[in-house]
């Protein structure tokens, strides 16, 4: 391993020599701008200092608020004796200001004295809470050194320099904050990934000192709590702060059939946890291990599956084989076809638009719109759409307009912007009367979330946000939410939403997984045509000693709420698929794990060779009663390749789940699996999905 | 004239020369740097003439191409004077010079980025792109290959660390974060070197 370190400094330190003549073009350049610098300097006035988007006060007093924030953050012993100093400096200084420098405007003394103080009372307690509390979104943040020096030395300067450094001083930090990125610090023990360490506006043509502003305004934009809002360095790996929240469970555990015969559980057919394993994987990154959902990953895949033959809004497929990774336990899986509409009711589509400052980001608000112009084409022309946005206050940005006038739609996504503290709650409730507005009988409303998960303003109890989905969904408005970026994604909420609304939770985080949730799925996403569908597995003790259900953690039911019409569940969309497999372990099979029980005799091997009895239960959309469908599990159903991909990629969420079922197993077989059972792939999902599983191996290593 | 005396000069023994009759080689970087803030037109020539080669040195080190290298350089001396005028001595000459340079290729990445993955997820694209790229490896050196998996964060750390031999505390300075923070990337370079080596030996 030294090797490669040592190589690479090797590597690093025979630099090229710099081409001779593009050398001495350089330096011609050079010389040529100092002189310019020079000419516009003394001639009529100083353009760099006098930009208009940079006015003289402004980069002053940002200069002192910059200054008191700094020390602020200090030991208190140390802020109160400088703040005195500098409060002092000030007075000393200003007349300097005043000196006939060729300022635009002179700074009015008492405005200077006094906004900097009042800056500087609140910012205190923020600063000290960012470092001190836990839970505070931004990290720990020691001062850089450079913010340190700039804070000295211009105490200095304020004490006695001349009235020309002032004035090379004053330009340098009028540069607004916000485009300057933060950099949060990192400890050892903040194990996730680097922060991505975002540049600084350094266009050459821009004006004096913006090198300087960005490692100084970084630490102070971090000191405010700001941690977002900057634009990404995009090249550099996804950052996994603190402030993801995944919504996960721990591991389902073998249970022993004789004691617990019975497993119930929800369908699911999000797909959100693939694709934030992808982007943490394509960034270098293995993903954290709560924000593994095997069914979620199993559940991204189309697999290759009968239509459905009777009335039954869905079928199922029941398939029995070998376990992948153990030779003596077997692999049930059940996977139900919903069935293809031709013909749906119209929609109404009430977008909702996070648009706070978090969502400037490139993969958020502009990767939005990209996805939501995809999504236009594969609406019919009665379908509706109207748009919310919300930032500090929520406004409808489009009143519903067909979806057939798709210049309207698209004109009122571009004035889309991105600023403003989020209020969810708030935007949620406008959506939810533009649905209102829009109802009409045979039409099917849906309001469509688009957010990074930020619903930091009003209601931070997710819990509250449910009840108000939960109510809606009930008075017929579904919810699905679009999880977008990497920093904030309170993927727990997004789960908690969609499911409460009878919705899906999908990730976008590349234009292509775009096309898939929006493009190709869009009407299975969009058009459920069975509510709450619920999953029964009665195990035969005498043929199944143990089993596992691998995945869908967060979809338990208890035993009694699958005949409870009341307890909600999750959708299956038009033309979507839901596949569960289990783990199940013969009588006698050496990879039993529990004890037989001493004083209960083991269920004599009678009766029919019968796995277990599957039962399904849904509602017809609309209707309050569900129904019912049952079928045996039968030993003999063989198993395609398409069951068997899902058990690799079952394999492969077990693996980022360090899951201890798996013995030797590893990436290999992973790997050899899913190759050999990759089908006719028509959309390269599963291709994908080999070169992530080479990405986990490289990475765990 | 004398821009090209020192510029030679300095190319031959840098840093410590002592010119015959010339004063200012003796003047360290910081006081040529605040004649040049003034207006010193020979000063700030001696100055450039003094660095060129290091801005170019990091300059490759930060972009891993000669091209690339090149354009970097030349945006840098053109926006050099411009912001020298805003150097005000807070930190030393050549730390500032290094955050320049460092800055500006984040600048640059960025922009290439922002075009590049306009209309498409650039992380299959990308991971694709570096597939291709290691097929091909003959055609490339090792270090391009290991200094493009390496995130920009790491990249530059491990240029100004190991490239430009500066210390912890200093690269700290000038990427502007804490000395631990450039330790933990370094220790993170190694591990990655590491599930490289790794990689390329399954």
């Amino acid at each position: 391993m030294m090797d490669e370190f040592d190589a690479l400094r090797a590597a690093l330190k025979s630099a090229p020599a710099p081409d001779p003549a593009g050398k001495a073009g350089d330096l011609r350049l050079a010389m040529e701008n100092f002189d310019k610098v020079q000419a516009s300097r003394q001639g009529s006035g100083d353009r760099l200092r006098l930009d208009p988007d940079r006015p003289m006060e402004a980069g002053f007093l940002t200069k002192v608020r910059l200054m008191l924030k700094t020390l602020s953050s200090r030991p208190i012993l140390t802020a109160t004796t400088s703040a005195a100093a500098l409060f002092f400096g000030v007075v000393l200084v200003l007349p300097l200001m005043q000196a006939p420098l060729p300022l635009p405007k002179v700074v009015p003394l008492s405005q200077t004295l006094q906004t900097p103080q009042v800056e500087a009372k609140p910012k205190a307690p923020v600063a000290t809470n960012a470092v001190t509390a836990p839970t505070a979104p931004v990290m720990e943040t020691p001062l850089p050194p450079a913010s340190k020096s700039e804070a000295d030395v211009s105490a200095d300067k304020l004490g006695g320099a001349s009235a020309q450094s002032l004035a090379d001083a004053a330009p340098a930090t009028s540069e607004p904050i916000s485009s300057a990125p933060a950099e949060p610090a990192i400890s050892e023990a903040y194990k996730m990934a680097a922060p991505s360490d975002s540049p600084a506006t350094l266009a050459p043509d821009q004006g004096a000192g913006e090198s300087l502003a960005a490692p100084r305004s970084a630490p102070s934009v971090a000191l405010r709590g700001v941690a977002s809002g900057a634009v990404m360095d995009t090249l550099a790996p996804t950052p996994l702060p603190d402030t993801e929240a995944f919504a996960n469970a721990a591991q389902n555990p073998v249970h022993v059939t004789s004691a617990e015969p019975v497993s119930t559980f929800s369908t699911d057919i999000d797909t959100a946890a693939y694709s934030v394993i992808r982007a943490s994987l394509n960034a270098g990154q293995l993903p954290p291990v709560e924000a593994v959902r095997i069914e979620e990953m199993v559940n991204y895949f189309p697999y290759d599956l009968p239509q459905p033959k009777s009335d039954a809004p869905f079928e199922p497929t029941i398939s029995v084989m070998p376990t992948p990774w153990n030779p003596n336990t077997r692999l049930v899986s059940i996977a139900l076809q919903g069935r293809q509409v031709t013909e749906r009711p119209p929609l109404n589509l009430i977008f909702l638009i996070d648009t706070s400052g978090s969502m400037e980001d490139a993969n958020k608000l502009p990767l939005l719109k990209q996805s939501l112009a995809l999504m236009l084409p594969k609406l019919s022309p009665q379908d509706r759409v109207a748009i919310v946005a919300y930032a500090g206050s929520a406004g409808e940005v489009l009143a519903p307009t067909p979806a057939s006038d798709r210049t309207t739609i698209l004109n009122a996504l571009d004035n889309l912007a991105a600023g403003g503290s989020t209020a969810g709650a708030e935007g949620l409730t406008l959506a939810y009367q533009v649905a209102g507005q829009m109802a009409e009988k045979g039409r099917i409303s849906r309001v469509l979330l688009a957010t990074d998960g930020d619903f930091n303003v009003g209601i931070d109890n997710p819990d509250d946000l449910k009840t108000f989905i939960a109510k809606e969904r009930d008075s017929g408005t579904y919810l699905s939410v679009l999880g977008f970026g990497r920093g904030n994604l309170d993927d727990a909420t997004m789960q908690a939403l969609a499911q409460n609304g009878n919705g899906t939770a999908s990730y976008i985080d590349t234009l292509s997984e775009a096309q898939k949730v929006l493009g190709d799925q869009l009407t299975g996403a969009l058009f459920a045509i069975a509510n709450d569908v619920k999953i029964q597995v009665e195990w035969n003790p005498a043929q199944v000693a143990e089993y596992r259900l691998i995945g869908y953690e967060t979809r338990a039911l208890r035993r009694e709420d699958f005949n409870n019409d009341k307890v909600d569940a999750g959708d299956i969309g038009a033309g979507l698929q839901v596949t569960a497999l289990y783990e199940v372990t013969a009588p006698g099979s050496p990879a039993i794990l529990n004890n037989a029980l001493r004083y209960q005799a083991a269920p004599e091997p009678t009766g029919p060779n019968e796995l277990g009895f599957l039962r399904l239960r849904y509602k017809e959309p609309g209707q309050s009663a569900s129904k019912l469908i049952e079928t045996p599990i039968t030993p003999d159903a063989a198993a395609s390749p398409e069951t068997q991909f899902a058990a690799a990629i079952a394999g492969f969420g077990q693996l980022l789940e360090h899951s201890s079922y798996l013995g030797d197993w590893g990436y290999d077989q992973a790997i050899a699996l899913a190759n050999g059972s990759k089908g006719a792939d028509a959309y390269g999902y599963r291709a994908e999905a080999v070169t992530l599983m080479r990405l986990a191996q490289s990475l765990s290593r | 004239m004398a821009a090209i005396f020192f510029h030679s000069a300095a190319k031959d023994c840098p840093g410590t020369c002592v010119q015959p009759s010339v004063m200012r080689m003796e003047t360290d970087d910081d006081a040529l740097a605040r004649a040049a803030c003034l207006g010193d037109r020979a000063a700030f020539a001696a100055l450039i003439g003094r660095h060129y080669d290091r801005i170019h040195g990091l300059a490759w080190r930060l972009t891993g191409q000669r091209a690339e290298a090149q354009d970097l350089t030349q945006d840098i001396c053109a926006a050099l004077p411009a912001k020298l005028a805003a150097w005000r001595g807070e930190a030393r000459f050549t730390t500032w010079l290094y955050r320049v340079v460092v800055n500006a290729a984040h600048d640059r990445r960025r922009r290439q980025a922002v075009r590049s993955k306009a209309a498409d997820g650039w992380g299959d694209w990308e991971i694709t792109r570096q597939d291709e790229i290691a097929t091909q490896a003959e055609a490339l050196d090792w270090l391009t290959l290991a200094m493009q998996r390496l995130s920009p964060e790491l990249r530059d750390t491990v240029a100004l660390v190991l490239g430009e031999e500066l210390t912890q505390s200093q690269a700290g300075e000038i990427l502007g974060v804490s000395e631990g923070t450039v330790a933990w990337r370094m220790s993170e370079v190694k591990k990655r070197l590491r599930a490289m080596a790794a990689e390329d030996a399954g």
